[in-house]
């Protein structure tokens, strides 16, 4: 793990990545990164997310600066912009559900292949998928998903990296920790080891690639 | 009472002390209003907490939110998780009950919630899941909109999930579906049976057993 700083760490990202970015409707978002991103003017990211906020809000300014080609979500219903330009072709948008999508984020990240749902059996979820039966009930084949990069945003993080997350802030970070190429982590607070005690670590410090300076 | 009121007090009979419910947007949230004096029911937000109450004024978190981004309070026993065990409580059949709003039911209790194609895509969200695993379904949601019938013989639109809700309850009637049969359980005080149907698009099958909805019974 090592420490850097913020224009440096997204300058690590480059057009094109697929990245995937904690929060729920923006609580859990890590936000500094996302405005260094916009700053920066990267384009054509895929974007894997459990939402995309509000405009003005977490990943909601990122599609608004047009940085964002694809959307992997599960909701939209609160940012018009994704919508508007999801329905003028600007932006491939592909909704899953959110116990699907998640799911799919654990298996990438946990080594496996996919996993076995029930959820979307029967629907337009099911297009283009394969459905297996065990144990006489139908279930449908969802693969796993990795990133690139990882975005996450933490309460604590120690000097190691050990990461602890606050009340619903925690969502889709701890799992998309586990699921990319390179890890980066804003911490609202950066503490020394030991003050987040073994028991409260709830993303193990090796995973961790960056964690986002202070300074 | 309004249209609302009269929906989430009747659901909030439907609870019982010790369940794990989940409430939808909208009209189910208003559900957690009614919970019977001395009745302990843990709610659950599924972007990570179960034990979801209202915050005291001035005692608002940035990092404590509903499902929709609204602020909230965890009451006493409360808990939170990340979204991999959330769904985990909803898939896993450890979820006693949900309430969700509804574009549209059909005669056989199918429910479409997420989309209308070319018009309005907000995406499904946790609905798939939620009326895939929870052990009960309950749909809160106004009879009609704009005067259209919302109780339809098929659905259009495209469907939540193959699984049937369990009961749909509207500011006129408590319909239930016995045998993948729309049946009329309950009528709101001062509304006939020929009202609900009138209002209803699909063919409805009247409950031997039919009455009136006993709202009283709820102190708000």
């Amino acid at each position: 793990m090592k420490t850097i700083l913020l224009k440096d760490v997204a300058a690590l990202i480059p057009d094109g990545a697929s990245v995937m970015i904690g929060g729920f409707m923006g609580v859990g978002t890590p936000e500094r990164l996302i405005d260094e991103l916009v700053r920066q003017g990267k384009k054509n990211l895929t974007v894997i997310a459990n939402d995309n906020a509000l405009p003005g809000i977490g990943i909601g300014k990122l599609i608004s600066a047009g940085a964002v080609k694809k959307t992997i979500a599960s909701h939209i219903g609160l940012n018009p912009e994704t919508q508007k330009k999801m329905l003028a072709g600007e932006l491939e948008v592909d909704l899953v559900p959110q116990g699907t999508l998640i799911e799919r984020i654990r298996a990438g990240g946990f080594g496996l292949g996919g996993v076995l749902t029930p959820t979307g059996v029967g629907t337009v979820v099911e297009t283009g998928k394969q459905r297996i039966e065990v144990g006489g009930k139908p279930y449908l084949l969802e693969t796993a998903l990795r990133a690139d990069f990882a975005l996450v945003d933490a309460f604590l993080a120690d000097y190691i990296g050990n990461l602890y997350y606050a009340l619903t802030a925690r969502n889709f970070n701890p799992v998309i920790a586990m699921a990319a190429d390179t890890v980066i982590v804003e911490a609202e607070n950066i503490v020394p080891v030991g003050v987040i005690s073994p028991d409260n670590v709830m993303t193990p410090a090796p995973v961790v690639d960056y964690i986002i300076s202070h300074a | 009472m309004d249209a609302q009121t009269i929906i989430a007090k009747r659901i909030a009979q439907e609870l019982r002390d010790g369940m794990l419910v989940n409430l939808g947007i909208g009209i189910p949230t208003l559900v957690s209003k009614f919970v019977p004096q001395g009745m302990h029911v843990y709610f659950q937000s599924e972007n990570g907490l179960l034990g979801t109450g209202a915050p005291a004024d001035g005692m608002h978190h940035p990092l404590l939110t509903d499902a929709g981004g609204k602020p909230v309070s965890a009451l006493p026993g409360a808990c939170t998780f990340d979204s991999a065990t959330s769904f985990g409580l909803i898939r896993g059949g450890h979820l006693d009950m949900t309430v969700l709003g509804a574009l549209q039911v059909d005669a056989t209790g199918l429910l479409a919630n997420w989309m209308i194609p070319g018009k309005m895509v907000p995406g499904m969200g946790g609905a798939m899941d939620l009326v895939s695993g929870a052990k009960r379904v309950i749909v809160a949601m106004q009879h009609t909109a704009k005067g259209q019938p919302k109780i339809v013989k098929r659905c259009s639109l495209p469907l939540t999930s193959v699984r049937p809700v369990d009961l749909l309850v509207t500011e006129l009637a408590v319909i239930g579906f016995p045998g993948g049969r729309a049946t009329l359980l309950e009528t709101a005080p001062g509304v006939t049976v020929g009202q609900v149907r009138e209002a209803t698009e699909a063919e409805l099958a009247v409950s031997e057993r039919v009455c009136t909805m006993a709202l009283q019974r709820i102190a708000a």
